[in-house]
Protein backbone atom coordinates (compact mmCIF):
# COMPACT_ATOMS: atom_id res chain seq x y z
CA UNK A 1 0.00 0.00 0.00
CA UNK A 2 2.75 2.30 0.45
CA UNK A 3 4.26 1.36 -2.23
CA UNK A 4 1.37 3.27 -4.50
CA UNK A 5 2.16 6.15 -2.30
CA UNK A 6 5.43 6.79 -2.48
CA UNK A 7 5.10 5.67 -6.71
CA UNK A 8 2.58 8.48 -6.78
CA UNK A 9 4.61 11.17 -5.45
CA UNK A 10 7.77 10.92 -6.49
CA UNK A 11 6.20 10.63 -9.78
CA UNK A 12 4.29 13.92 -9.44
CA UNK A 13 7.19 15.17 -8.17
CA UNK A 14 9.50 14.79 -10.54
CA UNK A 15 6.79 15.45 -13.00
CA UNK A 16 6.88 19.02 -11.79
CA UNK A 17 10.72 19.25 -11.99
CA UNK A 18 10.79 18.79 -15.78
CA UNK A 19 7.34 21.50 -15.38
CA UNK A 20 10.06 23.72 -14.12
CA UNK A 21 12.05 23.37 -16.29
CA UNK A 22 10.00 23.43 -19.24
CA UNK A 23 9.13 26.86 -17.77
CA UNK A 24 12.49 27.76 -17.79
CA UNK A 25 13.26 27.31 -21.58
CA UNK A 26 10.10 28.43 -22.57
CA UNK A 27 9.37 31.84 -20.30
CA UNK A 28 10.55 35.09 -22.26
CA UNK A 29 12.12 37.15 -19.31
CA UNK A 30 14.71 36.42 -16.34
CA UNK A 31 11.76 37.57 -13.80
CA UNK A 32 9.77 34.92 -15.23
CA UNK A 33 12.00 32.42 -14.68
CA UNK A 34 12.68 33.16 -11.55
CA UNK A 35 9.17 33.22 -10.50
CA UNK A 36 8.55 30.14 -12.49
CA UNK A 37 11.66 28.03 -10.79
CA UNK A 38 11.11 29.27 -7.30
CA UNK A 39 7.25 27.82 -6.87
CA UNK A 40 7.87 24.31 -9.44
CA UNK A 41 10.72 23.21 -8.04
CA UNK A 42 10.34 23.81 -4.74
CA UNK A 43 6.76 22.25 -4.41
CA UNK A 44 8.48 18.71 -6.96
CA UNK A 45 11.34 18.46 -4.37
CA UNK A 46 8.71 18.75 -1.20
CA UNK A 47 7.15 15.78 -3.45
CA UNK A 48 10.03 14.03 -3.67
CA UNK A 49 11.25 14.03 -0.71
CA UNK A 50 7.93 13.26 0.81
CA UNK A 51 7.96 9.66 -0.91
CA UNK A 52 11.17 9.39 0.55
CA UNK A 53 9.81 9.83 4.17
CA UNK A 54 6.72 7.76 3.59
CA UNK A 55 9.23 4.97 2.24
CA UNK A 56 11.61 4.74 4.93
CA UNK A 57 8.81 4.74 7.54
CA UNK A 58 11.66 6.02 10.09
CA UNK A 59 11.27 8.82 12.56
CA UNK A 60 14.13 10.08 12.44
CA UNK A 61 14.54 10.10 8.61
CA UNK A 62 10.82 11.77 8.28
CA UNK A 63 12.32 14.24 10.92
CA UNK A 64 15.15 14.93 8.37
CA UNK A 65 12.94 15.47 5.35
CA UNK A 66 11.20 17.63 6.97
CA UNK A 67 14.18 19.51 7.82
CA UNK A 68 15.15 20.30 4.48
CA UNK A 69 11.54 20.81 3.12
CA UNK A 70 11.49 23.76 5.43
CA UNK A 71 14.93 24.98 4.70
CA UNK A 72 14.08 25.00 1.29
CA UNK A 73 10.68 26.45 1.36
CA UNK A 74 12.71 29.18 3.70
CA UNK A 75 15.65 29.88 1.59
CA UNK A 76 13.74 29.48 -1.81
CA UNK A 77 11.79 32.65 -2.12
CA UNK A 78 15.00 34.47 -0.43
CA UNK A 79 17.19 33.66 -3.05
CA UNK A 80 14.51 34.27 -5.71
CA UNK A 81 14.05 37.91 -4.29
CA UNK A 82 17.82 38.56 -4.28
CA UNK A 83 19.12 37.32 -7.65
CA UNK A 84 15.44 39.46 -8.66
CA UNK A 85 16.79 42.16 -7.23
CA UNK A 86 20.35 42.10 -8.19
CA UNK A 87 19.17 41.55 -12.39
CA UNK A 88 17.19 44.46 -11.55
CA UNK A 89 20.02 46.94 -10.48
CA UNK A 90 22.25 45.29 -13.00
CA UNK A 91 19.85 46.27 -16.29
CA UNK A 92 18.33 43.05 -16.90
CA UNK A 93 15.55 44.33 -19.65
CA UNK A 94 11.97 43.13 -18.93
CA UNK A 95 9.76 41.30 -21.83
CA UNK A 96 8.39 43.83 -24.29
CA UNK A 97 4.77 42.72 -23.32
CA UNK A 98 5.54 43.29 -19.35
CA UNK A 99 2.69 45.49 -18.32
CA UNK A 100 3.85 47.18 -15.41
CA UNK A 101 7.21 48.08 -13.72
CA UNK A 102 7.00 49.58 -10.14
CA UNK A 103 10.18 50.02 -9.68
CA UNK A 104 10.50 52.48 -12.83
CA UNK A 105 11.83 55.76 -12.27
CA UNK A 106 13.09 55.32 -8.31
CA UNK A 107 16.17 53.89 -8.92
CA UNK A 108 18.89 55.58 -10.24
CA UNK A 109 21.85 53.83 -11.10
CA UNK A 110 24.79 56.04 -11.08
CA UNK A 111 24.51 56.74 -7.68
CA UNK A 112 22.47 53.29 -6.43
CA UNK A 113 19.80 54.61 -4.41
CA UNK A 114 16.54 53.74 -3.98
CA UNK A 115 14.01 56.50 -3.61
CA UNK A 116 12.14 54.22 -1.42
CA UNK A 117 15.32 53.55 1.08
CA UNK A 118 15.87 57.48 1.69
CA UNK A 119 12.71 59.02 2.10
CA UNK A 120 14.03 61.36 4.80
CA UNK A 121 16.88 62.80 2.70
CA UNK A 122 15.03 63.64 -0.61
CA UNK A 123 12.04 65.08 1.65
CA UNK A 124 15.12 67.36 3.27
CA UNK A 125 16.45 68.05 -0.53
CA UNK A 126 13.01 69.06 -1.04
CA UNK A 127 12.56 71.52 1.28
CA UNK A 128 15.96 73.26 1.33
CA UNK A 129 14.75 73.77 -2.37
CA UNK A 130 11.94 75.30 -1.46
CA UNK A 131 13.23 77.30 1.02
CA UNK A 132 15.92 78.34 -1.86
CA UNK A 133 13.00 79.54 -4.12
CA UNK A 134 11.20 81.55 -1.52
CA UNK A 135 14.36 83.57 -0.99
CA UNK A 136 14.93 83.83 -4.93
CA UNK A 137 11.25 85.00 -5.14
CA UNK A 138 11.47 88.23 -2.46
CA UNK A 139 13.65 90.38 -4.02
CA UNK A 140 11.56 89.90 -6.98
CA UNK A 141 8.80 91.33 -5.14
CA UNK B 1 6.42 -3.29 -12.28
CA UNK B 2 7.88 -3.41 -8.46
CA UNK B 3 8.76 0.30 -6.78
CA UNK B 4 12.17 -0.26 -7.72
CA UNK B 5 11.62 -0.56 -12.09
CA UNK B 6 9.33 2.34 -11.50
CA UNK B 7 11.72 4.37 -10.31
CA UNK B 8 14.22 3.25 -12.41
CA UNK B 9 12.21 3.77 -15.79
CA UNK B 10 10.43 6.34 -14.91
CA UNK B 11 11.29 8.79 -12.45
CA UNK B 12 15.20 9.13 -13.11
CA UNK B 13 14.78 9.53 -16.67
CA UNK B 14 11.60 12.50 -16.22
CA UNK B 15 14.75 13.83 -14.06
CA UNK B 16 17.51 13.41 -16.40
CA UNK B 17 15.43 15.14 -19.17
CA UNK B 18 14.97 17.78 -16.96
CA UNK B 19 18.31 18.58 -16.40
CA UNK B 20 19.46 18.35 -19.75
CA UNK B 21 16.37 21.24 -20.76
CA UNK B 22 18.49 23.42 -17.88
CA UNK B 23 21.55 23.02 -19.10
CA UNK B 24 20.45 23.86 -22.53
CA UNK B 25 19.52 27.33 -20.92
CA UNK B 26 22.71 27.01 -18.58
CA UNK B 27 24.82 27.30 -21.74
CA UNK B 28 22.46 29.72 -23.99
CA UNK B 29 21.35 32.27 -21.19
CA UNK B 30 21.11 35.72 -22.67
CA UNK B 31 22.30 37.19 -19.12
CA UNK B 32 24.42 36.27 -16.14
CA UNK B 33 21.25 36.35 -14.16
CA UNK B 34 19.65 33.32 -16.71
CA UNK B 35 23.11 31.29 -15.69
CA UNK B 36 22.64 31.84 -12.35
CA UNK B 37 19.21 30.20 -11.69
CA UNK B 38 19.73 27.60 -13.99
CA UNK B 39 22.58 26.82 -11.67
CA UNK B 40 20.17 26.78 -9.04
CA UNK B 41 17.84 24.82 -10.69
CA UNK B 42 20.54 22.33 -11.47
CA UNK B 43 21.42 21.37 -7.76
CA UNK B 44 17.93 21.85 -6.54
CA UNK B 45 17.37 19.01 -9.30
CA UNK B 46 20.19 16.98 -7.49
CA UNK B 47 18.43 17.04 -4.32
CA UNK B 48 15.51 15.40 -6.46
CA UNK B 49 17.97 12.51 -7.48
CA UNK B 50 19.40 12.15 -4.52
CA UNK B 51 16.00 11.37 -2.68
CA UNK B 52 15.00 9.06 -5.51
CA UNK B 53 18.22 7.44 -5.20
CA UNK B 54 18.08 6.63 -1.42
CA UNK B 55 14.33 5.10 -2.40
CA UNK B 56 16.58 3.08 -5.23
CA UNK B 57 19.61 1.87 -2.95
CA UNK B 58 17.42 1.66 0.70
CA UNK B 59 20.15 3.78 1.68
CA UNK B 60 18.83 6.86 3.96
CA UNK B 61 21.98 8.43 4.92
CA UNK B 62 22.15 10.52 1.28
CA UNK B 63 19.61 12.35 2.76
CA UNK B 64 22.44 14.08 4.30
CA UNK B 65 24.21 14.83 1.15
CA UNK B 66 20.87 16.43 0.29
CA UNK B 67 20.45 18.95 3.00
CA UNK B 68 24.33 20.00 2.44
CA UNK B 69 23.67 20.62 -1.06
CA UNK B 70 20.10 22.54 -0.43
CA UNK B 71 22.21 24.99 1.30
CA UNK B 72 24.75 24.99 -0.59
CA UNK B 73 22.33 26.28 -3.64
CA UNK B 74 21.22 28.88 -1.21
CA UNK B 75 24.57 30.12 -0.41
CA UNK B 76 25.87 30.06 -4.15
CA UNK B 77 23.14 32.12 -5.08
CA UNK B 78 23.20 34.63 -2.41
CA UNK B 79 26.92 34.91 -3.17
CA UNK B 80 26.17 35.44 -7.35
CA UNK B 81 23.50 38.01 -6.62
CA UNK B 82 25.83 39.98 -4.19
CA UNK B 83 28.44 40.16 -6.71
CA UNK B 84 26.41 40.95 -9.60
CA UNK B 85 25.23 43.84 -7.95
CA UNK B 86 28.55 44.98 -6.45
CA UNK B 87 30.30 44.69 -10.18
CA UNK B 88 28.34 47.80 -11.50
CA UNK B 89 29.57 50.24 -8.94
Amino acid sequence: MSEIFVAIFSLSGAIFILLAAIGLIRMPDAYLRISVTTKAATLGIGLLLIAAAIHFKDFSITSRVLAIILFILLTAPISGHLIGRASYFSGVKLWKDSIMDDMAGKYSKATQELKSENVEKLKKIKKEKSETKLIKKDPAK
Amino acid sequence: MTLHEFINYLVVPILSIAVLLIMYRFIKGPSIVDRVIALDLIITTGIGFIAAYSILTNRPSFLDVSMILALIAFLGTVAFSYYIQKRNK
